[in-house]
């Protein structure tokens, strides 16, 4: 049998599948992507051909145009097909709306490539099934036994509390625009909070596409179209950036969130001087690496997307065969 | 616990005084005693307790997790008892009788619990992380190690105080005195259900005046014969305050450090006055280096011997009270009259006079400042004869006009990395100058260790130059080859036997890359001592 980095390794241009002649999100233009999800540092325009999720072509769509890949084609989530003789499956990853993992098969082995995960409950999509393979190619972006991540129900009631607290001030809540920012949406909704919520204009397209999809979140408003004085009080949704920029001034002493895993860590919180850390994210925490690694039963696991030397150094604990693969180009966008 | 960790977790996080003020004052009113004197006790005096902290917490962590992934996760979160409350696994919250939710010990539970010898704190510290969440982990680890770090200073809290109950802060910190945590007394004055705590006859510490960096404006506002000027000391500023019940030796922010100086306590006891001077060590009528103070405050309990080597002594710049009187409100001139007086006639012994230097232009003064290398010397304090002595830092009143850093040129040797957002970067540099070898070649010695003055993207840059030039490593720490010069800026020299060099910068930093300039034309150990006037030690 194939060693299975002789037929599935990285290359300068991205993750190359030899036998089948393929990508998987690579960060430069290719003749054939597969693509595991829309985030920017996986799903990137150019490419002659892209397979991914209806979903992924759909946010491929709003963020790069109907013309940014020569060729889409849908991939039908659980079912195999065959690219030059390599058996390919997308399953759901649990990340973001249309986010997948790939299997691999191929001279009697199974390669998962995750892109990224998480194993909580997100009303935004599907939750992640795990395929028992070989090798298991996970991420490890909060791969530090400190990360464990709160519920983000929970962490959406602290902000609504937050809100009755202080009824004058306008909270703004810095989220990333794909995955999290309709996550958030949705959980503040669950917790019965009616008020409009209002978006900045960065977050307005793919919200939109969410309602298109059948995702609803009861009264979203575009912030711009709101006087400064409606909006003391007010929930206002925007990219992290935003809280420092310009734009902020316009709301008199705001309390600013930011909904994100590295809220964890106090220094960050300081650093980005944000006054409501909310510690949700879209990305496995440290239990649920190691839990998603132990159940995939995968003798092999390459590590990606992140920090590699203490997840690494955990599984060698475990008497598990566990390395670093270098993903050329790969800088996290999202948390 | 809940209601602690509480304020302590929205404080961290809260940037403006007046949310600090409302979150400390919500508080104040609505804990129950004594749990709320506790808390007060950790954000100004510190609790009654020693506890081994790092200690403990190591040999907690030993039993909970791999030692490489503790450490991979400290230098990450950059503070241990933060990645401890992060790492120490949330157990099921037990049930009490009720059936309610345990909501974790009380601050006063958690104090008593601690009261034990030092060897069975770790097995507390250890059952209580069990009770918490990992807030209240963090709170509670914050609570008992000291050093809240919440942005919340003890004056703030004392203004909480005031402010909570509709008391004027200064009765308050007048009070302040008479009391002990965890403060039941102030509550129940506070609450109206008895009589101000009585701080009569106790030593009172009265907030210090402070000076503010000279300004390029304000020269056109003085007036050489209506300004004082007098140096200013390279020791710890220091309030006696004495009365005959009593007498405290204070610190610039309040601390009672009488306990390490004994002899100045003898000197002053038994008068009836408050003294606002700078504690420095004299030997002979000469004032040592800081790093002889340093040596001396670090210990809680003082021997016979470093009484003899490093003798303490007050130089006294200014009289607060004397006789029960309050001098403060007089200008500053008839102060130091009745500075000059008191001292003629009480002669205390360890204790000398600041001295008030003549001058007939700023220029001439400047010209003295220039030429001020004296060790302990920082530079001037100019002070406005008519001001009246005022609590705080207040603007036009009192200047200092600091002698410009000193710098030199020195070449990167060693590199570390850096703790919490700069774990990924080599941020700590240590650096030398030249000096000849015995064989007639040239060697580095290493004169001192930085980590700031340079920005973000020369961060960046320093960080590639270590990569690309390490020829070494040893643990965290990279051995570059000796090629880039760094301009250093310092306050002063020390001697110092950890260095092979013999001499220790004083806050140094980093103040210019030098790219340019080739390492061969760095600063040799003699430039160091000949800014400086120290003598290296024999090595
Ligand atoms: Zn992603
Ligand atoms: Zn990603």
């Amino acid at each position: 049998m194939p060693a299975p980095e002789t037929w599935l390794h990285p290359t300068p241009a991205g993750l190359y599948c030899v036998p089948g002649q393929f990508f998987i999100d690579p960060p430069r233009p290719v003749d054939r992507a597969l693509i595991t999800h829309g985030h920017s540092d996986h799903a990137r325009p150019g490419h002659g051909a892209v397979l991914a999720t209806p979903e992924t072509i759909e946010i491929m769509g709003v963020r790069y145009g109907p013309q940014s890949a020569g060729r889409f084609e849908a991939a039908r989530v659980g079912h195999d097909i065959d690219i030059n003789g390599v058996s390919v499956r997308f399953v759901p990853a649990g990340h973001i709306l249309g986010s997948a993992q790939i299997v691999l098969k191929y001279g009697g082995q199974r390669i998962v490539v995750s892109g990224d995960y998480k194993r909580t409950a997100d009303p935004t999509c599907a939750p992640f099934e795990v395929v028992p393979c070989d090798v298991f190619i996970t991420e490890a972006t909060f791969a530090l036994p400190v990360f464990r991540h709160e519920r983000a129900f929970d962490e959406a009631q602290r902000l609504v509390a937050s809100i009755t607290r202080q009824p004058e001030r306008a909270h703004l809540l810095g989220v990333y625009g794909l995955g999290k920012c309709q996550r958030m949406l949705a959980h503040i909704r669950e917790t019965g909070y009616d008020a409009p919520i209002y978006l900045h204009g960065a977050m307005q397209g793919l919200t939109q596409l969410y309602q298109r999809l059948g995702y609803g979140f009861g009264d979203v408003r575009p912030a711009a179209e709101a006087a400064g004085k409606d909006l003391s009080g007010a929930l206002v949704v925007c990219p992290p950036s935003a809280l420092q920029d310009r734009w902020s001034r316009r709301f008199p002493d705001p309390v600013t969130a930011f909904a994100s895993g590295w809220m964890r860590v106090r220094g960050r919180v300081r650093q980005r001087g944000v006054e409501l850390p909310l510690i949700v994210s879209d990305h496995a925490d440290w239990p649920e690496l190691i839990d998603t690694i132990v159940e995939t039963g995968a003798s092999d696991v390459w590590v990606t997307h992140g920090r590699d030397d203490a997840l690494v150094h955990q599984l060698s604990l475990m008497g598990r065969k566990a390395r670093a693969l270098a993903l050329v180009g790969f800088e996290d966008e999202a948390d | 616990m809940r209601a602690f960790a509480e304020l302590l977790d929205r404080l961290s996080t809260t940037q403006s005084r007046n949310g600090k003020l409302a979150l400390l004052k919500d508080y104040l009113r609505s804990a129950p005693d004594p749990d709320r004197g506790w808390a007060l006790a950790a954000l100004t005096d510190g609790l009654p307790l020693r506890v081994p902290l790092r200690r403990s917490l190591d040999v907690l962590m030993a039993d909970k997790i791999d030692p490489t992934l503790y450490r991979l996760s400290r230098d990450y979160v950059g503070d241990t008892a933060e990645t401890v409350a992060l790492l120490w696994p949330d157990a099921a919250r037990p049930m009490d009788a009720s059936g309610a939710n345990d909501r974790g010990p009380s601050l006063s539970e958690i104090v008593a619990a601690l009261d034990v010898p030092a060897m069975h704190v770790a097995p507390v510290i250890g059952s209580t992380l069990d009770r918490l969440d990992v807030r209240g982990r963090w709170a509670f680890l914050k609570f008992i190690g000291g050093a809240a770090r919440v942005g919340v200073s003890s004056g703030l809290a004392k203004t909480a105080v005031a402010d909570a109950f509709g008391l004027a802060a200064g009765d308050v910190l007048e009070a302040w005195h008479a009391l002990s945590p965890p403060y039941a007394e102030l509550f129940a004055w506070a609450e109206g259900r008895a009589p101000r705590p009585d701080a009569t006859g106790l030593p009172i510490f009265r907030p210090l005046m402070l000076a503010t960096p000279i300004e390029t404006a304000d020269w056109q506002t003085l007036e050489p014969s209506r300004v004082a000027a007098e140096w200013k000391w390279d020791g710890i500023r220091v309030q006696i305050a004495a009365t005959q019940r009593a007498l405290r030796l204070y610190s610039r922010t309040g601390d009672d450090i009488s306990g390490a100086f004994p002899e100045i306590v003898a000197a002053f006891s038994g008068h009836d006055v408050t003294l606002d001077g700078e504690l420095l060590i004299v030997r002979d009528g000469v004032v040592a280096p800081f790093n002889d103070l340093q040596q001396r405050l670090n210990r809680k309990a003082v021997t016979q011997r470093q009484r003899m080597t490093h003798p303490a002594h007050v130089r006294l710049y200014d009289i607060l009270s004397a006789a029960g009187e309050d001098l403060r409100q007089l200008p500053f001139s008839a102060r130091r009259a009745r500075l000059e007086t008191w001292f003629a006639e009480s002669a205390p012994a360890n204790a000398d006079l600041s001295t008030e230097i003549a001058f007939e232009s700023f220029d001439a003064l400047a010209s003295l400042r220039a030429d001020a290398r004296a060790a302990g010397i920082e530079g001037l304090m100019l002070k406005r004869k008519g001001s009246p002595y005022l609590a705080g830092r207040v603007k036009g009143h009192w200047y200092k006009w600091k002698r410009d850093a000193l710098t030199l040129d020195c070449v990167l040797m060693y590199a570390q990395r850096g703790s919490g957002k700069r774990s990924s970067f080599y941020s700590d540099f240590t650096f030398g100058v030249w000096r000849g070898t015995s064989a007639g070649g040239r060697e580095l010695v290493p004169v001192g260790k930085a980590y700031s003055g340079f920005t973000d993207a020369e961060l960046r840059e320093l960080d590639r130059f270590v990569r690309k030039s390490t020829v070494d490593s040893y643990g965290p720490v990279r051995a570059v080859e000796p090629t880039l010069v760094l301009e250093v800026a310092f306050d002063a020299v020390q001697p110092s036997s950890r260095h092979k060099s013999g001499v220790a910068m004083r806050f140094p930093r980093i103040s210019r890359i030098r790219w340019d300039k080739p390492a061969a034309e760095a600063d040799t150990i003699e430039n160091v001592l000949a800014l400086t006037g120290a003598e290296p030690a024999s090595d």
